[in-house]
């Protein structure tokens, strides 16, 4: 069966009043920008308060489906069937052809009918339809019963100015919110299982990305860069562009671990990189930065270490992931594609750099007291990292 | 910033003389083989004459020498083949502890179909001995196989004297050389060294990738395992692959051709790094020097340093080297040179392979040891607590 357009749902958007327009505008935008890069010509549109996705040549169902289930914003979206008015009798015929195509199994199915009047001079009413094209589709197909309570089938049928729109499935989109409508944000972004995710979670909401990566060599090779890199362009399937800042940290890393106490190195060395990522979020607009940690998962990651990396800055930390179990995360990278990517070996920490023993209570005061020891080159280093800041432009389309 | 590439163990830079060839052929005579036409005709050619060229090398017939796609492939092949052919013989086949990948992974997918497999052990310099391959073969062995130049040390096996032995004490046993790093460095004689089975790769000796040969000798039954239009009398299936094989078989051509004065070339580098080297503060050869071992290939490990920093710092000074294998396990086939030869674990974690090729200058020894001996000091200040 040929669908000739979609109809987007979406959930949230609808409640948000007087912003309803912005929201709907910067999903038709990213509906757009999405379909420009499937094939065949689309025309976006928003009519009675619902947007749809009008083909206007030939293109590829699933492709479409695919693109669409991408987009953060769109709770389902439901191909339909335009069909034109030939009468009474047409529309009861077409829409039989319809169930035969769309369930072609056959097997037992409840349905219900909820036919819509938009356009008045329709002979037949809302009620009327409801109740004779139920009739006949039962006449016809002995697999099809009536629930109107909970049917397996909701068949909806809208007789509208220019056509009528027959349709009954709903595809589960993203849900979210439209990219942009949150802003953006900085997301420390490592080879990991846990930070591709947290940034796909926190652009769910809305948020657009950039994202800062910490490179040691030669401590960390070519290859954990370029997995960083990948796993970005995964994520901007979803989050769109990314603008990836990649930070030469082996100076600020090598200073720590001369002048500061072992067991102290992550947690110093986390401060050092969330002071780095708050700086260029300023620099880029972004009004939070994002995480990948989760409360307990590995030392730095306790109540005290989290409370003594999060007091270098005052953006807004958002970690999606902190309530989350490790198979959870998992469940989610694999659901997004990072999984496959973020187990590859190529490490982007040396273990020279971590302790056999770090803290896992740091105090605050005992923290900053070994890094006073840093104080005078402190400046320099952080500087240095910024200006030889290497950024690249990352989208699933490149 | 010049570069410096050490790794030619790994793979080598085309030669411009064979690259030229290889381009030809794709512009030019680009047809098929197979082709009736004057087109396949011309490409034909090619492939006589790079089997000739090979066949000069190894002082054998062309008739003996089948194209593939390259070392890996001639492994397996030479392997499955005989597993399959002679299974009726028996089920036993031996190799040694530090082969390639590409044969020790097909001797645990055998052990998967009910083979047995002998891992013979090697000495503190990386060789296995004559003696433990004849105290190994049993009267089901249908398979010796054994590398003629190992790729992460350098060491350089027996094979002639296996092959005499086989020869004279184990007639039914075939005998298969994985000959990819000794190709263009040793003049090895499959029939006089009574060898069955020899693989050898293209890209190793300056010729393209996706290129290499198995030759086999006239007593093998030989199994394909490519099915197809019956191409390379029906034994490896698949187009041919004329600019591979063109340039393969000039690559080879060209090895051979400068090889004694080649080798004085490379052995004087490699003699000049191991002198430099040990003049290092905690650095320590693998392998023994010189002679016994292949002129282009010497390891090294450096104490307190992890090989991949190391390699990645080199890397920073555009100096391209490799890094020996940093896992062991008690499993066969995890088990590398390194573990065989008895080296502890820090010592394999700081093992680097430097691998020269004809075109390594001697200033780019001096430059690396100048970069090691400013580099090892700084590395060294950090090291896991």
């Amino acid at each position: 069966m040929k669908f000739s357009s979609f109809l987007i749902k979406y959930a949230e958007i609808a409640i948000k009043g007087g912003n309803r327009k912005y929201f709907e505008n910067a999903l038709v935008t990213q509906i757009r920008n999405t379909l420009k890069y499937v094939e065949g010509e689309f025309r976006v549109i928003r009519e009675n308060g619902r947007i749809y996705v009008n083909a206007l040549s030939d293109y590829d169902f699933e492709e479409v489906t695919k693109a669409l289930k991408t987009i953060f914003g769109i709770y389902a979206f439901c191909p339909v069937l335009r069909i034109e008015d030939h009468g009474f009798e047409d529309l009861e015929e077409q829409t039989a052809r319809y169930m035969e195509e769309m369930y072609p199994e056959k097997e037992p199915l409840t349905f219900k009918v909820e036919a819509r009047r938009a356009r008045k001079d329709f002979p037949v009413d809302s009620q009327t339809m409801n109740r004779e094209v139920g009739a006949y589709l039962l006449d016809r197909f002995s697999w099809l019963s009536v629930d109107v309570h909970d049917p397996d089938v909701l068949l909806r049928i809208e007789i509208r100015d220019e056509n009528i729109n027959i349709y009954s499935r709903e595809i589960k989109g993203q849900g979210g919110m439209p990219l942009g409508t949150a802003g953006k944000g900085m997301l420390l972004l490592s080879g990991g299982i846990d930070s591709p995710a947290a940034g796909y979670l926190m652009s769910k909401r809305g948020l657009f990305l950039d994202a800062v990566y910490f490179h040691a060599p030669p401590y960390t090779s070519e290859r954990a860069k370029q997995k960083v890199v990948d796993l970005a362009r995964i994520i901007s399937r979803y989050a769109g562009t990314i603008r990836l800042h990649v930070i030469n940290f082996t100076d600020i890393q090598m200073a720590i671990y001369e002048m500061c106490p072992h067991e102290e190195l992550t947690i110093i060395m986390r401060r050092y990189m969330m002071r780095i990522a708050e700086h260029i979020a300023r620099e880029n607009d972004c009004g939070c930065l994002i995480t990948g940690e989760s409360l307990g998962q590995v030392a730095s990651q306790t109540t005290d270490s989290l409370s003594c990396t999060n007091e270098v800055c005052t953006l807004p930390v958002f970690r999606p992931f902190i309530a989350f179990d490790k198979l959870e995360i998992i469940s989610i990278a694999e659901r997004i594609g990072t999984y496959e990517t973020s187990i590859l070996p190529y490490e982007d920490c040396c273990t020279i750099f971590v302790a056999k023993h770090p803290v896992t209570h740091p105090r605050s005061e005992k923290i900053k007291e070994s890094e006073e020891k840093l104080k005078d080159k402190e400046e320099a280093l952080i500087k240095e990292a910024l200006e030889n800041d290497e950024v690249l432009s990352i989208s699933w389309h490149d | 910033m010049m570069e410096i590439y050490l790794d030619n163990a790994a793979t080598t830079k085309t030669d411009p003389e064979v690259m030229d060839l290889v381009t030809r052929v794709m512009t030019e005579d680009y047809g098929n083989a197979a082709s009736l036409h004057k087109k396949g005709v011309d490409a034909e050619r090619y492939a006589v004459k790079a089997r000739q060229q090979i066949a000069d090398t190894l002082k054998c017939a062309p008739k003996n020498i089948y194209f593939t796609s390259g070392g890996t492939e001639s492994n397996n092949w030479a392997i499955l083949s005989t597993a399959e052919a002679y299974v009726r013989s028996g089920k036993h086949l031996i190799t040694t502890l530090v082969e390639h990948a590409s044969v020790k992974n097909v001797m645990e997918a055998l052990k998967n179909r009910g083979f047995e497999i002998t891992y013979l052990p090697v000495d503190e310099n990386g060789c296995v001995s004559v003696q433990s391959v004849r105290e190994a073969v049993r009267p089901d062995t249908i398979l010796v196989s054994v590398m003629a130049v190992n790729n992460e040390i350098g060491a350089r096996e027996p094979v002639e004297e296996i092959g005499e032995m086989l020869h004279s004490k184990f007639p039914q046993v075939l005998f298969h050389v994985d000959a990819i790093q000794s190709y263009g460095k040793y003049r090895i004689y499959p029939e006089r060294s009574h060898i069955d089975y020899m693989s050898v790769s293209a890209h190793k000796i300056h010729g393209p990738k996706g290129a290499g040969f198995l030759y086999v000798s006239d007593r093998v039954k030989l199994k394909p395992y490519i099915y197809g239009g019956g191409q390379q009398k029906g034994m490896r299936s698949g187009t041919e692959n004329i600019p591979g094989e063109a340039g393969l078989g000039l690559a080879s051509e060209i090895a051979y051709r400068h090889l004694d004065e080649n080798n004085e070339r490379l052995y004087q580098l490699k003699s000049r790094l191991r002198e430099g080297l040990m003049a290092l503060e905690g650095a320590f050869l693998n392998g023994q020097a010189d002679g016994s071992s292949a002129p282009h290939i010497l390891s090294c490990s450096f104490e307190g340093m992890r090989s991949e920093v190391l390699l990645h710092a080199l890397e920073d000074r555009g100096i391209y080297v490799s890094s020996g294998s940093a896992c062991s396990s008690s499993h066969p086939s995890q088990i590398n040179t390194l573990s065989g030869m008895g080296l502890s674990k820090a010592r394999q974690e700081g093992t680097i392979r430097f691998s020269f090729s004809k075109y390594t200058k001697e200033e780019e020894i001096e430059e690396t040891l100048v970069a090691l001996r400013d580099l090892l000091p700084l590395l060294r200040r950090f090291k896991r607590k």
